[in-house]
């Protein structure tokens, strides 16, 4: 297949189709509009089911039943809806469920308003909803990233019961790129769940649940759960280096602003400035190994955020004491511009 | 065997004695052997309550669901597994408070779902607060000087769509619940019966009952059956209402 020309939430919309998804509840709120909009024609002429829901509540809670019930399923929404959705969200991982959910977000907080933002790193990565529980957290940087990482998100959360969150924002939902979307994947090939809600034929019924009233069995199934985190955190860290062999400054950032800082590196090379560029693809788990290995080689670490510093207290936890650790943000869905990038890497270029 | 259907080994229930949703569970399980309905066909789903703690005792698969979030869990089921049949149990505090505008939208939108209503008027689990159902003036531990506002009024919400399935019932009726859950069941969309129960724990003594059996026998003398074919129940009757 060629390529096609896709805005991101189309993309992200369709990649979800192409990896079996046949489930898709969601609601209205800009910048995510027209991933619902997309679903609403396609996921039936894929044979899948498609329901708008009264609210972002109703439609996390779809996705649960729909997860319960074995079924590859996605919502989305955008900031404010994510808030809503953080309820279901901390009882899908409690109960074990695979889920994934696309946040383009939007700035905040409160309502905030439909410029691209990143202020919902803390959110998606730090719990968001209550209790102990992880999601695993995706960025993409460019459009065809989205539709590889929606593509993963299914795979993931399937491999490691938990939901999975792609966290993408306003631009990325809204701007429009070639792409080569990828083979179809026929949900009857998918693995089947022994798990599920599906009638029990031929095994005993099962039961999909987070509530355990007796502390022992809770706190045994947590132990468990908390040993599949640690699998997540030695075997799924994703992370790009760009320009990083010599440098002397590094960017650290993530989404749309690493690709913003891509062509700060290429300006700041030009003036002879050995800068380099961390990406964090997942967000959870962190990719604090290789940033701790480049602080032990490089001067400053400098984090670039579209908030008002999220990221940075992960790149300081991995970096200590070993390199400096500025932040430059912007805020009220500001994007920063590859000048405005390679204005602060000045400050701290020798 | 109806017995078949529920987790003998998980007996004694964790509710009281003298509630009234063992006499749920039972009918329900009863209902779904006479239709055929059972471990390999069927799923009990519920919510967050006293009730909530159903789907846990059926020997069926089941998912405990959030609180107030039965209904859109349950229509996604039914739509990812059309050929199961899904039954939700919940009580009114679940599926009218916390729950009411997923109740008002899974209404409209009519699944095939079979909802059993255990309307106590109470948050019973928590200790015996007011619900959404608790009369005006009642005392509770939460409306100390009686019940501020006016109960929903779960037939007329039921009712205000194009098509619905609102049966009232109560748990002394044994016979009527029966056909009520039976006839519930068989509706092809959302079908909506309304259980009155008892909890003499958490309301009824404080309403002055000294036991469960004086709750029943209340119920006993104040419900009738409503005339064959009426389209609206009256506030002390008992029966169905259906528009296709």
């Amino acid at each position: 297949m060629g390529k096609v020309l896709m805005a991101g939430n189309d993309a992200m919309a369709e990649a979800a189709i192409c990896a079996g998804c046949r489930s898709y509840f969601g609601y209205p709120i800009t910048p995510q509009n027209e991933l619902l909009e997309y679903m609403s024609a396609h996921m039936p002429k894929a044979g899948g089911v498609f329901i708008q829901a009264e609210s972002e509540v109703a439609a996390i809670n779809m996705c649960y039943g729909a997860s319960a019930a074995g079924a590859r399923t996605m919502t989305s929404s955008s900031s404010p809806g994510i808030s809503l959705k953080t309820e279901g969200i901390s009882y899908i991982a409690g109960a074990d469920l695979p889920c994934v959910i696309i946040n383009v977000v939007r700035g905040g907080p409160g309502l905030g308003n439909i410029a691209p933002a990143q202020g919902d790193y803390f959110q998606a990565t730090k719990g968001g909803g209550h209790g102990d529980y992880r999601m695993i957290v995706l960025a993409p940087a460019t459009i065809p990233e989205s539709i590889e990482l929606v593509m993963l998100a299914f795979e993931l959360a399937d491999r490691y019961r938990v939901p999975v969150m792609v966290l993408a924002d306003g631009m990325l939902g809204q701007m429009m790129e070639p792409v080569v979307l990828p083979e179809h994947i026929d949900p009857a090939t998918l693995p089947v769940k022994p798990w599920a809600i599906t009638g029990a034929k031929g095994r005993k019924p099962n039961l999909i649940t987070s509530f355990f009233l007796d502390p022992v069995e809770l706190s045994e199934i947590n132990v468990k759960r908390q040993a599949r985190y640690q699998k997540i955190e030695e075997r799924e860290v994703r992370y790009e280096e760009h320009e990083t062999a010599d440098a002397t400054v590094v960017v650290a950032a993530f989404g749309s602003v690493a690709r913003i800082a891509r062509t700060a590196v290429r300006m700041a090379r030009n003036e002879g400035i050995k800068l380099g560029l961390l990406r964090p693809i997942t967000l959870w788990p962190f990719p604090y190994a290789p940033l701790r290995a480049l602080s032990q080689r490089v001067d400053v670490i400098l984090t670039v955020e579209m908030n008002a510093g999220q990221m940075v207290e992960d790149v300081r936890l991995a970096v200590a004491e070993r390199a400096k650790t500025p932040f430059y943000g912007e805020l009220g869905g500001l994007v920063p511009s590859p000048r405005d990038i390679l204005r602060e890497v000045k400050r701290y270029a020798s | 065997m109806f017995k078949d259907l529920i987790k003998l080994d998980r007996l004694p229930t964790s509710w009281c004695p003298g509630c009234g949703l063992g006499q749920i569970m039972i009918q329900l399980a009863m209902v779904m052997d006479g239709l055929g309905l059972n471990h390999t066909n069927s799923t009990v789903i519920s919510g967050v309550g006293c009730t909530g703690r159903l789907a846990g005792y059926m020997n069926v698969d089941g998912i405990y669901t959030l609180h107030g979030r039965t209904l859109p869990v349950a229509e996604a089921v039914k739509l990812v597994s059309p050929d199961l049949k899904v039954i939700v149990v919940s009580g009114d505090g679940d599926l009218a408070s916390i729950g009411g505008n997923h109740l008002l939208h899974a209404a409209r939108r009519n699944p095939d779902l079979t909802v059993l209503c255990n309307n106590n008027n109470v948050y019973g689990l928590t200790g015996g607060q007011a619900g959404p159902t608790t009369p005006r003036n009642t005392k509770t531990v939460s409306t100390p000087a009686g019940a501020t506002y006016d109960p929903v009024n779960l037939q007329n919400l039921m009712k205000a769509g194009a098509r619905y399935f609102y049966a009232k019932t109560t748990v002394y009726h044994q016979l009527h619940l029966r056909n009520c859950i039976k006839e519930a069941i068989a509706w092809p969309g959302f079908a909506f019966v309304d259980i009155t129960c008892h909890c003499i724990e958490n309301n009824g003594r404080r309403l002055g009952f000294n036991s469960a059996y004086e709750m029943l026998q209340h119920f006993r003398r104040t419900y009738k059956r409503a005339p064959d074919g009426a389209e609206t129940l009256g506030p002390d009757e008992i029966g169905i209402v259906r528009q296709g």
